[in-house]
């Protein structure tokens, strides 16, 4: 028994992603068509050649034949996945991983979603099982509020002073977006405009959580020895861990919301995977779950990027900006690339995938570029207490 | 001997300040409060909060039988009582009824209970209203009573039935047809001049059964329909004025047909030892009830008390109050609705649901909601706990937002997220306590999805009391 990953095994030679935001003119069908054309051009190869195929969308379809209709495969395996906000680093997974069994020689991942047709504000979910009626109804924003002030009471941080780290983050990844054609917002924000936002879940502003968005991206994943028949610089995966949690946080007294544990847990499978040992150094980049503020505050010392209680001062630091020590989210994260859920956890990957070949234009250039090779994407669904979480580690190197 | 065996109240905690009334709705209003309940509280939820109450006061006692008196059901067809016998947890043979429509039900309820050969909890609660600016907005209240009645076999009878005496008479002075959302009115005085009649008559054939004159009832309070026929009737019936006791319409309103159990309840709070209490009930004809208190009232506690209760209300804002009573209805969040809760499922989680009951796994661990692998129940409806962390969501659909909601540890294991309720966004802080409320969260192609709130633990609330301390 154990969980021993496949570094080096299964490379990716191909991506695609779409534009993301208010596709008023798209369905996931054209979304889907778009990304993963690009990702077919981008390895030079065409949708007949890939083997099989994983789906990742949470709400805009059910079954393979969401993708094998607009794409029109002929006979092909799709499958369909979903794992909450989590689901396309899953199609991903699946991808990999049947790749690396030597079930098929090319595999791809697409993730969708499209959101905006709800006529809703935010994110409303896929339909729900009938319930007994007992289940709370409260907005994953007001869950991850609930992070806040267990945070500033435990680490002794004045409410008023986290309220500007966490508008700090915001403005950090909104400064990334607006020098991203394809996020969804690319507009700098000032900690100050930030600060002044109305509140609208605890002490978080409209402007703390992640927009609403559609999107899709795609990636092609080969055997190791294959990649370079497609492309000169693949992206070699070092480590796939994903963790679905029990929920006891939501049950269990000792826990008390300034963690994540089921990310520390993945955390360290990914890290031993991978054989990385100090994250914060031996990183190029991190493509993490900013789905509200409070969230990429815990997951920098979750994931082990700096020591418990001190990420807020790391954050005002810079630590994570472009130009930091250990560039987060420098595509601009789901701030500003918005979450359609499915989407997102190839779209992460996206990032690396042009960062690590140096494909990200100049004035958006990780500061590490060149001195490291490794990129991880997190990827959680879920809440406080009661989540899934995906890290995927690659490298464009082997060994 | 039969009579009374305990006694428990509810009172909603916002109370509408009748002077707020006139600015909105051009007349109307008057002076003093009213009670309100909750956009989250119905007939059934503060019948289950009274009833809770009366049990805890008693816990040797195991009511055979249930009756509920309301006028404003949340059900008809379906049974209300049903959803207070489950909140209860009471035993599956004891049969749960209700007697609905009139204010004079429960009365009905309450001789039932008393004829009945088993221990009863008879249970009457109320929401009163008209329309804005009318008469019975202003004069009405909402709140709710319990009384469990027996014999001295069933536990130590508080006060023993002495006398009761009916008249009845048809006469049409307030009335309302199915559907329609007000009662009407005939003029005052032909009310008052019936009800005086029908009052007196039967306060006379009650003394007389009961060999006593007005002058050696202690306390008495008046009950009914027509406030001016109460203020009649209880000068006439020849007791003393500082014997009789506040009708409560400064402060909680006339709650209808909780009203008789309330004034009952409040006045057993006062009573001592060896007194004669009168309650007189007009409500389409007159009931006369004679109890005299037992040596046992002496040391009987009552968990909340009506004058606490009273004490311990907070504002609501006159337009807030119409959008609960469903008369101004205001824009909702731009967020799905609920769905209906399914019946198969909440049917398999009856205790859960309608009476938080979680489960303790083998290491003492406590689960909320159950964990399907435990094997033992844990009651959890009495637990108070402390707020771990917590959030004001101005997003999500509620019938009244914002919602404001927190992560609850509970005195002796078990944690649960719940939203609050009776609770400003501002009052919430990490560590202060809060105690359970059964609420109705909202309602989906009719059906009321019924379960558990928390609220702040507040002077004159359940949970004042010593909070198990076995943490």
């Amino acid at each position: 028994m154990g969980s021993h990953g496949i570094k080096d095994r299964v490379a990716i030679v191909g991506m695609g992603c779409t534009r993301f935001g208010e596709h008023w003119d798209k369905g996931a069908d054209e979304l889907m068509i778009d990304a993963t054309d690009e990702a077919f051009k981008s390895a030079g190869v065409t949708k007949d050649d890939v083997d099989a195929y994983w789906l990742g969308t949470a709400m805009s379809g059910n079954s393979g034949m969401t993708l094998a209709m607009p794409l029109g495969l002929e006979g092909k395996p799709v499958t369909r996945v979903e794992n909450f906000c989590a689901t396309g680093s899953e199609a991903i997974r699946g991808a990999a991983y049947a790749v690396a069994s030597g079930a098929y020689d090319m595999a791809m991942a697409v993730g969708v979603e499209k959101v905006k047709d709800t006529g809703l504000q935010g994110l409303s979910g896929a339909g729900h099982a009938p319930t007994d009626g007992t289940k709370r109804t409260l907005t994953a924003a007001a869950m991850y509020s609930m992070v806040a002030p267990a945070y500033s009471k435990k680490y002794g941080v004045p409410q008023d002073e986290l309220k500007k780290v966490l508008a700090r983050i915001a403005s950090k990844n909104h400064h990334n977006g607006s020098l991203n054609p394809r996020a969804q917002f690319r507009r700098e924000m000032s900690v100050e405009q930030l600060c002044a936002m109305p509140r609208v879940a605890g002490d978080l502003s409209v402007f703390d959580c992640a927009g609403v968005a559609d999107g899709s991206a795609a990636a092609i994943v080969v055997r190791a020895e294959d990649a370079h028949r497609y492309t000169d610089n693949p992206l070699y995966i070092k480590a796939l861990s994903f963790i679905a949690g029990n929920g006891a946080g939501s049950t269990d007294p000792s826990y008390d919301y300034t963690t994540f544990p089921e990310i520390v847990d993945c955390a360290q499978d990914a890290y031993a995977q991978a054989g990385v040992t100090d994250p914060r150094k031996q990183l190029a980049m991190a493509e993490v779950h900013d789905c509200f503020t409070p969230t990429e505050l815990v997951l920098m010392e979750d994931l082990g990027f700096c020591e418990r209680g001190t990420a807020w001062k790391e954050e005002l630091d810079g630590a994570f900006d472009l130009d930091g020590d250990l560039p987060v989210n420098p595509d601009g994260g789901l701030k500003s690339f918005g979450h359609p859920v499915g989407a997102s956890g190839v779209r992460m990957m996206f990032e690396a995938w042009l960062q690590l070949r140096g494909e990200a234009p100049e004035e958006r250039r990780i500061s590490t570029y060149g001195s490291r090779n490794l990129a991880l994407t997190h990827n959680l669904g879920g809440y406080p207490g009661e989540m899934v979480s995906f890290i995927a580690i690659v490298g464009n190197e082997q060994g | 001997m039969r009579g009374i065996l305990s006694w428990g109240t509810y009172l909603p905690y916002r109370r509408l300040d009748r002077s707020t009334i006139a600015a909105v709705a051009g007349t109307g209003g008057g002076k003093g409060t009213r009670t309100a309940a909750s956009y989250d509280e119905d007939a059934t939820t503060m019948g289950v909060e009274a009833a809770r109450v009366a049990l805890r006061s008693a816990p040797e006692v195991e009511p055979g039988a249930v009756w509920f008196a309301t006028v404003s059901p949340p059900y008809l067809d379906k049974t209300n009582a049903t959803a207070i016998h489950a909140a209860l947890r009471l035993p599956r043979t004891a049969p749960a009824y209700d007697a609905v429509g009139a204010v004079h039900s429960a009365l009905g309820a309450l001789r039932a209970g008393v004829d009945g050969a088993a221990p009863a909890l008879v249970v009457a609660s109320d929401l009163r209203g008209g329309l804005p600016g009318g008469p019975d907005e202003a004069a009405g209240g909402d709140g709710a009573a319990a009384l469990v009645v027996g014999g001295d076999d069933d536990g130590p009878v508080l006060a023993e039935l002495v006398a009761w005496s009916s008249t009845t008479e048809e006469f049409v002075d307030r009335w309302r047809t199915p559907g329609d959302s007000r009662s009407k009115l005939w003029e005052e005085r032909f009310g008052e001049n019936h009800y005086s009649g029908l009052g007196i008559e039967a306060w006379e054939d009650a003394l007389k059964q009961a060999g006593v004159v007005a002058d050696q009832v202690d306390h008495l309070v008046v009950a009914g329909t027509h406030e001016r026929a109460v203020n009649a009737v209880a000068k006439k019936t020849g007791v003393a004025a500082d014997r009789v006791g506040d009708t409560l319409a400064s402060t909680v309103g006339n709650t209808g047909a909780a009203h008789p159990a309330l004034l009952l309840a409040s006045t057993l709070e006062k009573a001592g030892p060896n007194q004669l209490v009168a309650l007189i009930a007009l409500a389409d004809g007159a009931d006369v009830l004679l109890f005299r208190t037992t040596d046992a009232i002496a040391s009987h506690r009552t968990t909340r008390t009506v004058a606490d209760q009273i004490a311990a209300g907070g504002p609501i804002a006159y337009g807030k109050y119409l959008a609960w009573r469903g008369v101004l209805p205001v824009e909702p969040p731009r967020r799905p609705e609920p769905g209906r809760p399914s019946s198969s499922a909440a049917a398999r989680a009856t205790d859960w649901k309608y009476a938080f009951v979680g489960s303790e796994a083998g290491d003492g661990t406590v689960h909320l909601p159950p964990a399907p692998l435990d094997t033992d129940t844990r009651p959890m409806a009495d637990a108070a706990g402390s707020i771990v962390t917590y959030t004001v969501d101005r997003l999500a659909y509620s019938p009244s937002p914002p919602i404001v909601f927190a992560v609850v540890d509970f005195d002796g294991g078990g944690r649960l997220p719940i939203e609050l309720t009776d609770t400003d966004p501002d009052e919430v802080t990490i560590g202060a306590r809060v105690e359970m409320t059964f609420r109705r969260l909202y309602t989906a192609d009719g059906i009321h999805n019924y379960f558990w709130k928390a609220r702040l633990v507040r002077a004159g609330g359940a949970g004042a009391e010593a909070p198990t301390t076995d943490k």
